[in-house]
């Protein structure tokens, strides 16, 4: 296959971040990135850890599918479903090689949150026979305990809230430092044989912090405990392979990596999707259907009930492809210039307080800071009048934010498109802030 | 900006009427869920007189003004034209800058006009008033008797 990113990168640049020129050619491939927004200001997308931009080849590849194979892909046996069956488990086997997996271990969901709901919903009803005896091991009961930590976003943690209510277990958390790190000081009385499920971020999405998941899910194992890792803002950023991780389960978000609203992906280890009972019921998920009972076809298709959202599922393969072009070691160490510069900037206005680790490969391409003084709303107010679009609020992780004493922070975030010049506007942009509020610095 | 009118950024450093005071009919706490805004209003009636709103605000600029200009406007008036006061305030915060607000009504709250533009902001202006009207229900005044209207919004 041709190359899908108009910017050639020659190998021996491994590990570097882009070059201006290269930068030129990849934001070449963003239409979005060419619109103008509040009268004319060139718009400046600091906000790609709620959702990425997408590239010319990700539209090009959803359309040409409605355009030339749209089809109920696994159903019939016409040629325009054979091709869109075909393109769909293409995709799945392209990311799969992504995250250095196996295509039968990458289960298309909705999206992140749907994922980690499927792994909570099947853990619940293993509660109740779903699965058979095999699937016990999954369930919980009273004294039995869910481990989460104190950074997570409310997708790795209301469905474990929901899953130790629905089965009496109870639920328990890892708490951040003050340096916005998980405190692992307690984990010996936190993680105990009463463990079942151990569900932790990889990458914080306020404090940018990069959590050991090897070591977490290593110390899970120890305990006879399931892994279970938000990967969102891992998997877009930085080189990962999720067999190297070592946990059981890992869900991500498909808009967050330049790739198509309304698709995710929920890897597993082989034997426990095999071993896990189903969530999502109906077409396509079956094996043989009587009336008084059904069982079920093999994994993937055993948790992708329904016509699956094919163009979504192979734009988002076409995404992965993109960034395996443009390669996920210099993605990662160009967001980490992005990341320093903006740190050190940040760090020259006592006015503004950064949550979380300082600079370096501990810390990914998120900064989230308080303005002293003013709200973040208004922060990103100001902002969003000069053309820079920055998240604003408790980006749905409200008790980190409690655990900080801040009601809601402003939040930058970047993605390979991403440029100093960028930053620099944003910071001008910024500087503005405590004039328009009056606030003294 | 049109957003940030004077008066607005006023009423945000310098709440008029602040604090939360006894003696009160009715306390309602409403939250903004996207942004965790909060605000705790009190509400004492005499009769059919909004005697104080009285509250603790934490949140944006414009939650916070919004929350001032409430309780300014509304005290000492008579629960109809407090109603008439959010009625009015409501509709010109949905009108998408159509509506240029009623002085008359709403005092410094026409200041609040620009943010009708910025969608994402309606409720951080709405809020105050939204649990105003909570307020006044959990102390007893019964909407349908006052006004046909429909005022008690859920923000």
């Amino acid at each position: 296959m041709s190359a899908l990113t108009t910017a050639a990168i020659p190998t021996e640049m491994s590990g570097q971040p882009f070059t201006d020129e290269e930068l030129v050619r990849i934001r070449a491939d963003f239409p979005i990135l060419e619109r103008t927004v509040r009268d004319g200001k060139p718009l400046v997308y600091l906000d790609s850890g709620a959702t990425s931009q997408k590239p010319f080849v990700v539209l090009d590849a959803e359309r040409e599918f409605y355009e030339r194979h749209n089809s109920a892909v696994h159903r019939g046996a016409h040629q325009l479903s054979e091709e869109g069956t075909e393109l769909y488990e293409q995709a799945r086997a392209t990311i799969a090689s992504f995250v250095g997996a196996r295509a039968d271990e990458v289960v298309f969901t909705k999206n992140a949150t749907e994922g980690l709901n499927l792994a909570a919903y099947a853990f619940s009803n293993a509660a109740t026979g779903g699965g058979g005896g095999i699937g016990s091991r999954f369930a919980l009961g009273p004294g039995d305990e869910v481990l989460v930590t104190e950074m997570e976003h409310h997708a790795n943690l209301i469905p474990w809230q929901e899953l130790t209510r629905r089965t009496g277990a109870t639920l328990r958390w890892v708490p951040v430092t003050d340096d916005g790190r998980l405190d692992l000081s307690d984990l010996d009385a936190l993680l105990t044989e009463r463990t079942k499920v151990f569900a932790f971020t990889h990458a914080s999405n306020v404090l940018g912090t990069v959590n050991p998941a090897r070591e977490l899910a290593d110390r899970a194992h120890s305990i006879g405990a399931l892994a279970v890792l938000d990967a969102c803002q891992s998997v877009p950023h930085l080189p990962v392979d999720v067999a190297d991780l070592g946990v059981d389960l890992a869900a991500w978000s498909g808009h967050k990596m330049l790739g198509p609203l309304g698709v995710g992906v929920l890897w597993g280890r082989p034997e426990v999707l095999d071993e896990m009972p189903v969530f999502l019921t109906g077409g396509s998920m079956i094996e043989t259907v009587t009336m008084e009972g059904s069982t079920y076809a093999r994994v993937p298709q055993k948790f992708e009930a329904g016509v699956p959202m094919a163009a979504q599922a192979i734009g988002l393969g076409v995404a992965a492809q993109y960034l395996g072009e443009l390669g996920m070691d210099r993605v990662a160490a160009h967001e980490e210039v992005l990341c320093a510069h903006l740190l050190e900037a940040l760090a020259r206005r006592p006015w503004v307080r950064v949550l979380g680790p300082g600079a370096g490969p501990e810390r990914g391409g998120t900064v989230a800071f308080v303005v002293d003084g003013v709200h973040a709303h208004d922060v990103g107010q100001v902002l969003d009048a000069d053309g820079v679009a920055v998240r604003v609020g408790h980006h749905c992780a409200w008790p980190l934010h409690r655990r900080f004493g801040v009601a809601a922070t402003t939040r930058v975030t970047v993605a390979a498109y991403n440029t100093v010049d960028e930053i620099d506007t944003m910071l001008a942009s910024l500087d503005r802030v405590p004039g328009v509020f009056g606030v003294n610095i | 900006m049109d957003l940030y009118q004077e008066l607005i950024l006023e009423h945000s450093r310098r709440p008029h009427r602040s604090g939360l005071r006894e003696p009160f009919d009715a306390e309602v706490h409403h939250v903004n869920p996207t942004c965790g805004d909060e605000v705790t209003i009190r509400v004492e009636l005499d009769g059919d007189t909004v005697r104080d709103v009285s509250y603790d605000a934490l949140g944006c600029s414009i939650s916070v003004a919004s929350a001032s200009v409430l309780s300014e406007q509304v005290t000492g008036h008579s629960v109809r034209e407090a109603l008439e006061a959010y009625n009015a305030m409501r509709t010109m915060l949905t009108s998408r800058g159509a509506d240029p607000g009623d002085e008359e009504l709403l005092g410094d709250g026409v200041a609040f006009a620009g943010v009708a533009k910025y969608p994402a902001r309606v409720k951080c202006a709405l809020l105050g008033w939204t649990a105003f009207t909570d307020a006044l229900a959990r102390a007893g005044i019964d909407f349908a008797a006052i006004t046909s209207e429909p005022v008690a919004e859920k923000g």
